[in-house]
């Protein structure tokens, strides 16, 4: 029993960290409908940038990691501005391909930069320090990661809700044109939408540099991202998160009682066998093409 | 462009003598090549044709189709794998084990394509990448496909034809490309090639004028995994040796890459595309050898950048045609071909 309460513990913990860029890949896709690949790649730079600022210019931690947050919003904007926005009657194809080629260019200029080695991050809470509930162990690091995750579920969550340019972000998703029309600048409204899932996703980029360092950091959660935003239906923000820790949690069950082999695959598993019975993903409403 | 005026016009195989010419040379060409050419430029020849097989089949998914898949790489490895162990363990000959193993991948073909027929977009792209990442994840934990050590391919023998050389893999390697580009062209201008194109334009419509989604979608999976089966199983032995880590996501990406960069929905530029990117590959991996490039490059990664990672330039090369064809080109090579031949057919007026 006590071992199954520390496997969800852990499985919370990893999910939190898929969670931060489920929440940046619904973000963009809620208002734009592209499916952004380069999403874990635009996180890897962020961190680099920390790192850079960190060791080379001798930054304090309190002022390189806002610096490098300030950095993933100028960089999600710009690379709206001058690569999407430039794309002549995209298919969901095409973005894929403009998505994944940006995503080869950001992690071949990191490597060409940095090398491919780990780095070691000095972050200024150790993933080592761990605090004790009871019998369970938790780092700080996670529990970090965990209100991270959850404060900018609600963030977003309000922001969408309330606040005038999360509304516009929704209109602008629901009806470009009408939107338009109403007055509002849809394609200033999807370079900030780049903004803001950058800086979500760079969070999770800094979450996660104390643990693994190197250009292939964020391959693995941006994928398991991914795939929890598609089985929260892709669109919806508690959807993602849901997926996030649910694959968290089955991938550490797995991992515990049945094959620590094959702990990394079965999240995918689980979401073709989850597609198949539901399509459009836990939350969201099956939409029905009209001819 | 060209007016078609009645149905035969629209199936043959070459539209015009000047195709015809063109093809007869091509084929000259490459009757002729393994006399001129060095073992390395062969060796180079039967990579490009591999590539050539599987995007022509990724082309007939995709492009025609028009359905996304993330996971060629897995139904290439489960072809290589495939036929390395039929060969080796049940003791089969050289053909029936590649087309046996290509079956095999066209079965998980059409399993993949039955979730496939209800998703689409991001949710097909997720469970095409998740697939291709289990089957290699799978076969690297089996013991009886050499676990995570790899493979050595077993000789190979024809009859009595002992394949060594890469020119020999070349004599085995081109006739059956030629073969296979023929038949997905033909396979195009057929009642399953229209099919496939209807439900790429209009899938509802297609669905009320009688087209079977289910069939069509689910055989065209089928198709494509058969095609990448064929390639995996004769990468095996131009390679020699296979492991789990060579099918990664990165080899899906390529895959797909070149059927965009040579243009979706044409036979013609899934060749071009292929050759083009499979040749940058194989050049780029020692790209500090070119001359005046080379030295400047590693003069300006000394400066500013790194010399131990010089050789992701690749990926930014890569990435960097990627975006630039979507952009100025969403069909390709095949797209600017189009344009240039509008452009000169009335060239004077």
């Amino acid at each position: 029993m006590i071992d199954f309460i520390q496997m969800l513990i852990n499985g919370v913990a990893v999910g939190s960290s898929y969670a931060l860029l489920g929440l940046a890949m619904v973000i963009i896709y809620k208002t734009s409908e592209v499916p952004n690949f380069a999403q874990g790649e635009m996180a890897l730079i962020s961190t680099y940038v920390a790192y850079m600022l960190l060791e080379q210019y001798q930054f304090p931690s309190y002022m390189a990691f806002p610096l490098s947050l300030v950095f993933a919003v100028v960089l999600g904007c710009v690379l709206e501005f001058t690569v999407l926005r430039r794309a002549k009657d995209p298919s969901v194809l095409g973005m894929i391909i403009i998505t994944i080629g940006l995503e080869m260019i950001l992690m071949g200029l990191v490597s060409w930069k940095f090398g491919a080695e780990q780095k070691s991050m000095p972050f200024p809470i150790s993933p080592y320090e761990s605090v004790m509930f009871g019998d369970f162990f938790v780092s700080t690091l996670e529990i970090l990661t965990l209100v991270v995750a959850l404060c900018a579920m609600v963030v977003l969550f309000l922001f969408f809700r309330y606040s005038r340019l999360g509304m516009a972000m929704k209109a602008t998703q629901q009806n470009p044109v009408a939107a338009r029309i109403m007055g509002i600048r849809t394609r200033r409204i999807l370079m900030a939408t780049w903004g803001i899932s950058s800086l979500v996703g760079a969070s999770a980029g800094l979450l996660l540099s104390p643990v693994i360092m190197q250009p292939y950091m964020m391959w693995d959660p941006m994928l398991k991202g991914f795939a929890a935003a598609v089985m929260g239906g892709m669109t919806s923000l508690p959807g993602a998160v849901f997926g996030a820790y649910l694959l968290g949690i089955i991938e550490n069950l797995f991992g515990g009682y049945i094959s620590i082999e094959f702990k990394s695959v079965v999240a995918f598993v689980v979401i073709v066998l989850m597609l198949c019975i539901r399509p459009s993903g836990l939350f969201a409403r099956h939409y029905v093409k009209k001819v | 462009m060209d007016m078609k005026r009645d149905y035969y016009e629209d199936v043959q195989l070459c539209t015009s003598g000047v195709v015809v010419f063109w093809l007869v040379a091509l084929l000259i060409g490459l009757a002729a090549l393994p006399f001129l050419a060095s073992s390395y430029t062969l060796y180079m020849v039967n990579f490009l044709a591999i590539n050539v097989i599987v995007v022509i089949g990724l082309n007939i998914l995709v492009g025609y189709a028009g359905q996304v898949s993330l996971g060629h790489a897995g139904f290439f490895a489960i072809g290589a794998y495939g036929t390395v162990i039929l060969m080796s363990e049940a003791h089969l000959p050289f053909f029936a084990a590649l087309v046996l193993a290509a079956l095999i991948a066209a079965a998980f073909g059409f399993l993949l394509g039955l979730p496939a027929l209800r998703l689409e977009g991001p949710y097909l792209a997720i469970a095409t990448l998740g697939f291709g990442l289990t089957i290699t994840q799978i076969i690297g934990r089996i013991e009886l496909f050499g676990g995570r050590q790899g493979l050595h391919t077993p000789d190979l023998f024809i009859g009595p034809w002992h394949l060594e050389s890469d020119r020999d893999f070349y004599f085995l390697l081109i006739p059956i490309t030629v073969l296979l580009a023929i038949a997905a062209r033909n396979l195009t201008k057929t009642k399953i090639g229209r099919a496939l194109i209807a439900i790429r334009d209009a899938e509802i419509a297609a669905e009320t004028l009688g087209v079977n989604i289910m069939g069509y979608k689910t055989l065209a999976f089928a198709i494509s995994a058969f095609y990448a089966g064929i390639g995996g199983g004769l990468f095996a032995f131009v390679l020699r040796f296979i492991e789990p880590e060579i099918f990664t996501l990165l080899m899906s990406i390529m895959f797909l890459a070149m059927v965009v960069v040579g243009g979706l929905g044409s036979i013609m530029g899934s060749i071009t595309g292929a050759c083009l990117l499979g040749w940058l590959d194989l050049q780029l991996r020692n790209i500090l050898e070119i001359p005046y490039v080379g030295t400047w490059l590693e003069a300006l990664s000394q400066k500013w950048f790194s010399l131990t990672g010089v050789s992701n330039i690749q990926l930014i090369v890569f990435g960097t045609i990627m975006v630039l064809i979507m952009l100025f080109e969403p069909l390709g090579l095949f797209g600017f071909w189009i344009r240039a031949k509008k452009y000169w057919k009335t060239w004077p007026f």
